[in-house]
């Protein structure tokens, strides 16, 4: 036979195998190598050696190739098997590969840190022992300086006072030469000696004078310390005072809040003690002594415990408040907050209100300096002045109107001279008609006198107004006279009348008028020659 | 607010009466005496040479001037203008010269510090007290006039003397623990006395009536110590200006410091004032240009100024001292404590042109007042909490916690620089000192306005 194929072939080779394998020839070959080979897979032979008959039972033949079949399958499917886990182990490794690659590099990169890291540690620590060597180096430096400062500062004492030591000298022998020298002149020189302020006489120096000073020393020295300790102890009163306040109005709210909680009952019991405590401070709270160390410690104690209990239930009513009062707490807050709001908008418009009135006034006189306050004077200067020229101008007018009075008045009262003089005239006429023979003329006087009459009280009517314009205080009618007495009375009130002026006229008006008048009576004028006239005629 | 004519005077000599009546200028070697309401010449005297010092007695009967280049002290009396008294040290000098509380006696301190002769003007007699140290501060009378503590230097080493004004009887003699002993001042209660050492040491000593030592502080050491010293008036506070641009309180009873005020370059607090003076530019088209308003005041070309107020942040125009100078203007130079002792004004020598109020009852910044130069002389009322300050221009500045204001002095040459003031005694007027002028401001004279 030929060289067989061992190896599993493909099925699609199966024609050819065949073909090869067996021929007519060696068939008895043929079978008795499958039955080996079957023998060899564990299979039962195919053909009983017999001998006798080369016929193969069929059967065994069959069930042979079943067997083989079957054997066939589950080799495949092991290869099938193998080939998926072959596959899946492929994977595996192809991705365990990946992640050995990643880590190596993750592994590089971190040595690198690591190296570099460690690099820069040593560089730092470099750098630390370098300022340590630095501020070694500036310490010593430090300490020699001061130490050569020292060294130096007391070499220059020691020069100062060598320097000091002969600068003595010096003096010395300055003020050995100086005083020694015996001067004439006085050195003083006084008019006459002063009093003592105190005016008593001044003291030999004693014992007990010096024994006086110091006492007087000591004293004023006591006096220091004694008003010194009563100002610390007044404070110190006073304090204690605060202090109990304090305490009281802590113990007070505390006992209002414990009446409104259920708990804390075992406060109560250190709540007496602390009464009892307090009650014993009281009784000294009115002397003015300090405290021994034990009262004060008390005292400072009953205070520490009554703070920390009110800082614990302020603490407790804050987390109470928080989760109970939520829907009360903020209504109410924040309408108060609203109304408080309120008021303070209020207040702020009031008070800009204020400020914008304010500044207004100041606008007016805000600057400071002397130049616009002059300018301020000058203004109300000139207004003054304006006033001042109107009242003077007033003045004037007034003046002038009076004057112009008095000239009307002085005019009047010449006027009233003349026709008193014409007056005159005319009754001197009637007196001389008076005379014996006048009697055609009676009718003519008593008309005249009446016509005088009349006409004196026009004039005096018209007299007594202007008169009463002038002056008030004169005018009186001069009174009418029909006898010769009269007549005489009445030149004589007229000369009196014409002398008596108005009041307000000037004197120098009323004497030169005087003096005009004077005149008139002595030198012209009929009235006189008339009056000597009547004279020489009644003689 | 009424500004008097303005006066001459020289060597910024003016005072006014320990009563309050009179004022007292020096002319050149005139002494003026007039009366501070009319400001008639009341007194005129004439010394021999040019005043170098002037002071009244206290009970304002009696003037001392003292010429220090001829060595003479000349008193003259008020109520007698022929009373005369005349004091020569001759060749042994004068340095200085004042009047001991009780206004008899003189004390005259000679060149050279060599000793300090008392002259009494009731006995004539003469007492000597030697070693005196020549000091800033070297002698000071407490406040009732009962005792004088005098600083002594023996053997390089500082003493405290306190006599007894009365009769000059000492009274206590110690040694302070001091390097160098460079003032020492009563508090104003007269049971305290504060001693302080140069500035190469920072150390404020407190020592009692009797000699015992109180309390020493001090602050730091190593660099330049303490600057200026001040009592509150009320005694329960003593404010220590130094180098390092603070002030440090301490308190009467425990003698602890119980505040520390510092001045820093930059203010960031919202509680505090900041005035600024800012000029103020007037429109020349408002005024009226004539005649008479120029001459009447040159304001208009004068340099008029008004306070404006900074909101915060703020920042001092600060002058950085040259270190390498001996006295650097660095540090609290200036403390002033208002009459009520409520606050306290002080100057940073730093930032010169700017002076801080301290409100002593909160112990906190009040105000800040920035002027435009820096400030030469401020004081604070001696009646109510009003702070007068000037810079040596022509404007005076007025603070009071109610706001603050700016007023320029009226002179009919327009330049009357204010170099110095001083309150009166009663709290108006103010005395404005120039050059060598003299001007008075009536402050409250019926419409204040401010």
């Amino acid at each position: 036979m030929g060289q067989l194929d061992q190896s599993p072939l493909p099925l699609h080779r199966k024609s050819q195998m065949f073909t090869n394998f067996c021929t007519e020839h060696n068939v008895p070959e043929c079978v008795t190598h499958i039955n080996q080979e079957l023998l060899s897979l564990g299979l039962p032979p195919v053909w009983a050696q017999s001998g006798s008959s080369t016929d193969v039972n069929i059967v065994l033949v069959l069930n042979c190739m079943y067997d083989l079949l079957q054997l066939h399958r589950r080799d495949l499917q092991t290869v099938e098997n193998m080939e998926m886990e072959q596959l899946k182990s492929s994977n595996n490794v192809d991705s365990l590969q990946l992640t050995i690659t990643r880590l190596k590099e993750q592994l590089e990169v971190a040595k690198r840190e690591n190296t570099g890291l460690h690099e820069r540690e040593r560089q730092l620590q470099l750098k630390v022992k370098t300022l340590q060597n630095g501020l070694k180096n500036d310490k010593e430096e430090i300490h020699k300086l001061q130490n050569i400062v020292s060294s130096r500062a007391s070499q220059y004492n020691h020069e100062t006072k060598r320097k000091e030591r002969e600068f003595n000298k010096l003096k010395e022998r300055l003020n050995q030469l100086l005083v020694d020298k015996k001067e004439k002149r006085l050195a003083i020189d006084v008019s006459n000696k002063l009093e003592r302020t105190d005016g008593r006489r001044s003291l030999w120096k004693t014992e007990k004078t010096q024994a006086k000073h110091e006492g007087e020393m000591y004293k004023t020295l006591l006096k220091d310390y004694e008003s010194r300790q009563r100002d610390l102890l007044l404070e110190n009163a006073e304090l204690r005072k605060v202090l109990k306040q304090m305490k009281n109005e802590m113990m007070g709210i505390l006992t209002s809040r414990r009446s409104t909680d259920k708990g804390d009952k075992q406060d109560n019991g250190t709540l007496e003690v602390d009464s009892d405590v307090e009650e014993g401070i009281d009784s000294c709270q009115e002397s003015v002594e300090p405290f021994s160390i034990q009262t004060r410690e008390k005292l400072t104690n009953s205070v520490g415990r009554q703070w920390r209990r009110l800082k614990n239930h302020m603490e407790r009513l804050d987390s109470r408040d928080y989760s109970e009062d939520i829907d009360n707490g903020p209504q109410e807050t924040s309408n108060e907050m609203d109304k408080l709001r309120l008021v303070v908008r209020q207040c702020k418009d009031y008070i800009q209100e204020q400020q914008h009135l304010l500044q207004q006034k100041l606008g007016a006189y805000c600057v400071e300096s002397s130049m616009l306050s002059d300018c301020h004077m000058f203004q109300e200067k000139d207004s003054l002045r304006d006033e001042w020229k109107n009242l003077e101008d007033q003045k004037k007018n007034f003046e002038r109107e009076r004057r112009n009075f008095t000239e009307a008045a002085i005019r009047l009262s010449q006027e009233r001279k003349t026709f008193e003089e014409d007056r005159a005239m005319w009754l001197k006429q009637q007196i001389l008609n008076l005379s014996p023979f006048a009697d055609s003329k009676k009718p003519q006087r008593s008309k005249s006198q009446c016509a005088f009459q009349i006409s004196e009280t026009e004039s005096s009517r018209a007299l007594l107004p202007e008169r009463s314009s002038t002056s008030p205080t004169l005018g009186h009618a001069p009174s009418v006279a029909s006898s010769t007495s009269d007549l005489l009375h009445t030149l004589s009130f007229i000369c009196e009348n014409s002398s008596t002026k108005p009041k307000k006229s000037e004197d120098t008006g009323d004497t030169s008028f005087l003096a005009a008048k004077h005149k008139w009576w002595i030198s012209g004028g009929d009235h006189s020659n008339l009056a000597l006239s009547w004279e020489h005629g009644s003689i | 607010m009424n500004f008097s004519e303005v006066f001459k005077q020289s060597n910024q000599l003016c005072k006014v009466s320990p009563d309050g009546k009179y004022l007292a200028t020096c002319v050149q070697y005139r002494l003026v005496v007039r009366d501070v309401i009319t400001l008639q010449i009341l007194n005129l005297y004439t010394c021999l040479d040019q005043i170098s010092h002037m002071e009244w007695s206290s009970d304002s009967q009696f003037i001392l001037c003292a010429m220090y280049k001829r060595g003479l002290v000349q008193v003259w009396s008020l109520e007698q203008p022929d009373w005369h008294c005349k004091i020569d040290e001759g060749s042994i000098g004068l340095v200085a010269s004042r009047w001991s509380p009780d206004g008899r006696h003189i004390l005259n301190t000679t060149e050279f510090h060599l000793r300090i002769t008392v002259w009494s003007l009731c006995t004539k007699a003469v007492s000597y007290i030697k070693n005196p140290k020549a000091c800033h501060k070297g002698i000071d009378f407490s406040r009732d006039g009962c005792y004088m503590a005098l600083a002594e230097r023996r053997d390089c080493k500082d003493y405290v003397c306190v006599f007894v004004c009365d009769d000059w009887h000492l009274l206590r003699h110690f040694e302070t623990e001091t390097q160098d002993l460079v003032g020492l001042e009563w508090s104003p209660n007269g049971c305290v006395l504060a001693v302080w050492d140069s500035c190469l040491e920072y150390k404020v000593l407190l020592y009692s009536l009797d000699g015992r030592l109180l309390f020493t502080y001090s602050a730091y050491e190593w660099s330049l110590g303490v600057k200026s010293v001040a009592w509150s008036p009320s005694s329960q506070f003593l404010a220590i200006g130094s180098y390092d641009e603070k002030v440090r309180i301490l308190n009467h009873i425990t003698w602890k410091k119980i505040a520390q005020f510092e001045h820093p370059a930059v203010i960031t607090t919202t509680k505090v004032v900041v005035y600024k003076e800012m000029e103020k530019r007037s429109a020349a088209g408002n005024e009226e240009l004539s005649l008479h308003n120029l001459t009447m005041d040159s304001t208009l070309f004068g340099n008029q100024s008004k306070y404006e107020i900074l909101p915060s942040p703020v920042q001092m125009p600060v002058v950085r001292p040259d270190p390498d100078r001996p006295n650097p203007k660095i540090g609290v130079s200036t403390l002033a404590f208002s009459s009520d002792s409520r606050y306290l004004a002080t100057k940073n020598d730093n930032i010169a042109s700017v002076i801080w109020v301290w409100n002593m009852e909160k112990m906190s910044l009040e105000a800040v007042l920035e002027q435009m130069s820096a400030v030469r002389c401020f004081q604070w009322d001696p009646r109510c909490p009003r702070l007068a300050i000037c810079t040596g221009n022509t404007n005076i500045y007025l603070w009071t916690p109610t706001g603050c204001v700016s007023v320029q002095v009226p002179s009919d040459d327009g330049g009357f620089q204010v170099h110095s003031l001083m309150w009166h005694c009663h709290g108006d007027p103010l005395i404005l000192l120039g050059k060598d002028q003299l001007c008075l401001c009536y402050i409250n004279t019926g419409n204040e306005d401010k």
